[in-house]
């Protein structure tokens, strides 16, 4: 975990190492928000070997769900939150309980029907901009406080909600649930003739790891005042999994440290030039080539 | 004699145009170590498999302590009391060898829809545990990874973790698989010691072991039960003889 602790240690300074003007905040808003992402989706690659890739329709339905709410003037939230949440837990529920009869490359070809499913739905959705997208009217305001629209609180939330959502996925890893989901993972076929069903455990752990998801998408949809089809496309499902990956599947910090490295290198690439694609494709590739464990195996080596 | 645990009635298994069980009935009594033996192809695998939940029976009955079990998956009939060791070693590699136990315990102990306290430190889980690998000689490994056990340790973990189950019956789908004879050795002393407090289902292709533990042998020849007796009452049967010992006394 003390990776982890680092970078979200340097995330908590950055605002006062100068990196506090707006744009390098809501550039490290975006690697926090995708970073919580990255850990629901680790909990289903790294803790229950179910690879995803329709993640990013649970951080949509729950930017969507946002959209609803907001465009009904409910902007609270404290109503916004739970129901996003709610609603991507149970997007996550319904198709999992579909997914999750398959396994292996079946597994990822299903999540991203579903994925594909929800992008063409939200494509489709005159009412709330269509293939346009839709602009948000304001931040959430909490309890009426409008208190989201300091860059600083903003922050300061996205990084407290990222260190919660790590912190409980770590403890749900080492429970008794997850120890069933962990060893469903190594060997099915075990866990069954001790007596569990791995089913459930792991439709339970695609809700849940749908719901942080959901958040991160309420987030995200704050961080920008603006949600587009674009949160839901399979690329998006794509780049979770690469942060997945990069970091390692080793270790639960991995998913932070994947995620805060693909952003801020992406950033940084794009910056250099014009073509970053053409640098950043292969970077990707020699680092699944060589970083064996992901940035996780190459801290334990160091 | 007591009422029998498992009854067998009938069953039957084809694959294609081949009857792998055709109409096999036998039955476990409390307590007792039961021995299925057989040639290559006999069909016990295929037994095993229907018997413990991964294959389903074309047609036939088991009764698991009076009640019809034929349905029921693998992870059912595990928690009704069926423990089943495999033949090629089952264990989760990245878990050590006491939380390979611990899981079989926690399975038995309570929901596992817990989701906030470390498994890791429940003692009622590791107490158990760990009486059940003392049970096979395997206490002083605990805390080493399964997957770095040796074969031998990792066929007396599978064993630890059927015990830690607390079933009523065993199935033991050739526990001696793969083991040298020091390994085996030791393995026929854990089994003798388990003789009385579990009723086994053993099939195995060690001949010697078979006849040191048995109670009662099963002899399975191309899918049918040829006979079923004592072990002094087999050794004597021409026609096990002819089917199945011979081939080795002859070789």
């Amino acid at each position: 975990m003390r990776a982890a602790l680092v970078v979200l240690a340097g995330l908590a300074a950055a605002p006062f190492l100068g990196f506090g003007e707006g744009y390098s905040l809501t550039l490290l808003a975006r690697a926090m928000i995708l970073a919580m992402a990255a850990v629901s989706l680790w909990l289903l690659v790294g803790g229950a070997g179910l690879v995803s890739l329709g993640h990013a329709a649970m951080l949509g339905v729950g930017a969507y769900a946002l959209v609803v709410l907001d465009d009904a003037r409910i902007t609270d939230a404290v109503v916004v939150v739970p129901v996003a949440m709610g609603a991507a837990a149970f997007f996550a529920l319904v198709t999992g309980a579909v997914a999750i009869r398959t396994s292996g490359v079946h597994f990822i070809m299903i999540t991203l029907a579903f994925g594909q499913m929800a992008f063409f739905t939200a494509s489709s959705l005159a009412a709330y901009g269509g293939d346009d997208g839709y602009t948000l009217y304001g931040r959430m305001t909490v309890l009426g406080h409008r208190w989201l629209e300091d860059r600083l609180v903003f922050h300061y939330l996205c990084l407290g909600l990222l260190a919660l959502a790590l912190l409980g996925t770590q403890m749900v890893l080492g429970s008794r649930f997850g120890r069933v989901l962990r060893a469903a993972r190594e060997n099915a076929l075990r866990v069954e003739a001790v007596g569990f069903s791995p089913y459930p455990y792991r439709l339970v752990a695609y809700a849940a790891a749908g719901a942080v998801a959901g958040l991160a998408g309420v987030l995200l949809a704050n961080a920008t005042e603006f949600v587009a089809p674009s949160y839901l496309a399979w690329q998006r499902s794509g780049d979770l999994l690469f942060m997945v990956i990069l970091g390692g599947l080793g270790s639960l910090q991995g998913a932070v440290l994947g995620a805060v490295g693909f952003v801020l290198l992406e950033e940084w690439l794009g910056h250099l030039t014009e073509h970053w694609r053409l640098i950043f494709g292969p970077l990707l590739v020699l680092s699944v080539l060589f970083l064996k464990g992901g940035l996780v195996g190459v801290l334990r080596r160091g | 004699m007591a009422e029998a645990l498992l009854e067998v009635a009938g069953l039957r298994k084809r694959f294609g145009g081949l009857a792998v069980t055709d109409d096999v009935s036998f039955d476990v009594a409390p307590g007792e170590i039961h021995a299925v033996i057989g040639p290559n192809g006999a069909g016990k695998t295929t037994l095993i498999h229907q018997l413990s939940g991964t294959l389903r029976p074309d047609a036939g009955s088991i009764r698991f302590g009076g009640r019809e079990i034929v349905g029921m998956g693998l992870a059912r009939r595990a928690r009704l009391g069926l423990a089943r060791s495999f033949q090629i070693t089952s264990v989760l590699p990245g878990f050590s060898a006491l939380e390979n136990a611990a899981l079989a315990v926690q399975a038995r102990s309570g929901s596992s829809f817990r989701f906030l306290r470390a498994a890791a430190t429940e003692r009622g889980l590791n107490d158990e545990a760990m009486a059940a690998l003392n049970a096979v000689g395997l206490g002083a490994r605990a805390g080493v990874m399964a997957g770095r056990l040796s074969h031998g340790e990792k066929r007396q973990l599978e064993l630890a973790v059927a015990l830690a189950m607390r079933p009523r019956l065993l199935l033991l789908d050739e526990p001696l698989a793969g083991a040298g004879p020091e390994e085996t050795e030791r393995l026929v002393g854990i089994l003798r010691g388990l003789r009385g407090q579990y009723a086994i289902l053993l099939v195995e292709h060690d001949m010697q072991a078979v006849f040191a533990l048995a109670d009662r042998i099963s002899v399975l020849v191309y899918g049918r039960v040829i006979a079923t007796d004592l072990p002094a009452v087999i050794r004597a049967n021409a026609e096990v003889r002819a089917a199945y010992l011979g081939e080795d006394e002859a070789a």
